[in-house]
């Protein structure tokens, strides 16, 4: 039995376009700052389960979503 | 690669909402293949989805007009091709220091804030029509309004001037001649450095006096930038969209079975919105020049090729969207090039979806007999080397 790996998504705040890609097309787990550029939300650093964080990373424009860890 | 060489690029559509006919060789040359510009220069064009994505977040490719090599779509744009464009017309790293200037007042959450004053735009405009009763030219009375009136709003330009603005960016955009946009710029440039200076004499509530209280004050833009900005705001922030909201009108008018799902279901507005755009492409020309040798789907494009991106094809490339010539609301459009990809996506996207749900919504709800008024092939609509969309629209209800 493989145990299940822990995986963590980032935001690069220095690419960031603040296009709001992320945070549009996974609500529950990105959002933006005051000045525009995305972040994730306190406590959704592990993608909460949620199978948009996948399709977030491929909707940002400039490749600044990223998910570490996993598969 | 070369029988498709004889094709020109831009073509005017034959249908407003499907890609040009003549652009059929490119489709079946994909996901790369050659066209001709109007003055006989041959450059690429991009016609497969991820292609086209991967290289235009490219950064080895430029978007500045003035590099050599620019592929230039037509007589007009080549005539003013020196004239300053902010944002879409330079590079990073300036790119990144204008645009960063401005993502603030594009955020999610600053559009969502904005929703009731649209709404309010929208029901304002439909009063107007129902109490003038029908027929209506639904792009002078709606499609083109409610934008210029939220950009207004937005950037902090009076909206009594509409005429004015409106008058100048259809001449910046389709000319017909060379010195008519000339003429624009000179217009435009003269009118933002009045406002600027008024704004600087007395700040009002808007992006543009945040600009010139912060960034102008700070030195970190001149007054020619700044007007370099407003200028390519104003114009991207109500021509864009109100052809998607004249255009989307006249699809779904053409298309009763997805317009009668539509009105059946408010929830689907989001999804169809996606759709829309993905199926309507108007931005059907994004333009690009090689820095640097790029190696891509076994071809090689030159330091100084010219790269042209149709996005009416990319966004029917059949191996992402199945079936590319339904619209369809429930295929769950995504990854759509309808806004561009890389630095360059469009930095009002989220207004422009906002605007499109609340003004397509609302007038589908409020005009339940919405009709086109006149046979359909009599509508005029807009040339193949300008952004997509009706020139009129005559609808009765």
């Amino acid at each position: 039995m493989e145990e299940e790996r822990r995986v963590r998504v980032h935001v690069d705040r220095d690419r960031c376009m603040g296009a709001g890609m992320c945070a549009l097309t996974a609500p529950g787990v990105f959002t933006q700052d005051d000045d525009g550029l995305s972040e994730v939300l306190p406590g959704r650093a592990d993608g909460g389960g949620d199978p948009l964080v996948r399709e977030a990373v491929r909707a940002c424009p400039v490749g600044a979503v990223r998910i570490e860890g996993g598969e | 690669m070369t029988e498709t060489e004889a094709v020109a690029f831009p073509q005017d559509r034959t249908c407003p909402y499907h890609p040009p006919q003549a652009y059929q060789p490119l489709r079946d040359a994909r996901p790369l293949t050659r066209v001709t510009l109007y003055d006989g220069r041959s450059v690429w064009a991009v016609t497969g989805h991820a292609e086209a994505r991967a290289l235009l977040a490219d950064g080895r490719l430029s978007s500045d007009r003035t590099t050599d090599g620019f592929p230039l779509p037509s007589e007009r744009v080549a005539q003013v091709k020196d004239r300053r464009v902010a944002l879409l017309g330079v590079d990073d790293p300036l790119h990144n220091v204008q645009r960063r200037m401005l993502i603030p007042s594009f955020s999610v959450k600053r559009i969502a804030a904005l929703r009731p004053r649209i709404q309010e735009a929208v029901d304002r405009l439909i009063d107007a029509m129902e109490e003038q009763g029908p027929p209506a030219e639904l792009v002078e009375a709606f499609a083109l309004p409610v934008p210029s009136m939220v950009i207004c709003a937005l950037l902090g330009v009076p909206y009594a001037d509409h005429d004015f603005f409106e008058e100048q960016s259809r001449r910046l955009l389709r000319g017909p001649k060379a010195a008519d946009v000339e003429a624009a710029r000179d217009e435009l440039e003269a009118y933002f450095l009045q406002l600027i200076d008024a704004k600087v004499q007395s700040p009002g509530e808007g992006l543009l006096d945040d600009l010139v209280a912060q960034q102008l004050a700070a030195g970190a833009v001149d007054r020619e930038e700044l007007v370099a900005m407003a200028t390519i705001l104003l114009i991207a922030g109500h021509e864009t969209t109100a052809n998607m909201i004249s255009l989307g009108t006249y699809t779904l008018l053409q298309h009763p079975e997805q317009f009668a799902a539509l009105r059946a279901d408010d929830g689907l507005m989001p999804a169809a919105v996606e759709e829309l755009l993905r199926f309507l492409s108007i931005a059907d020309g994004m333009l690009r020049v090689a820095k640097e040798d790029i190696d891509v789907a076994g071809a090689t494009i030159r330091a100084g090729d010219g790269v042209v991106f149709p996005t009416s094809l990319i966004n029917r490339d059949a191996d992402v969207y199945g079936e590319p010539e339904r619209l369809d609301w429930n295929r769950g459009t995504l990854h759509h090039v309808a806004f561009g990809f890389g630095i360059h996506q469009c930095l009002g996207q989220n207004l422009a979806r906002a605007e499109m749900e609340i003004a397509l919504g609302t007038l589908f709800r409020r005009l339940p007999g919405l009709a086109l008024a006149v046979p359909a092939d009599e509508i005029p609509f807009k040339p193949g080397d300008t952004i997509q969309g009706m020139l009129e629209l005559p609808v009765t209800w």
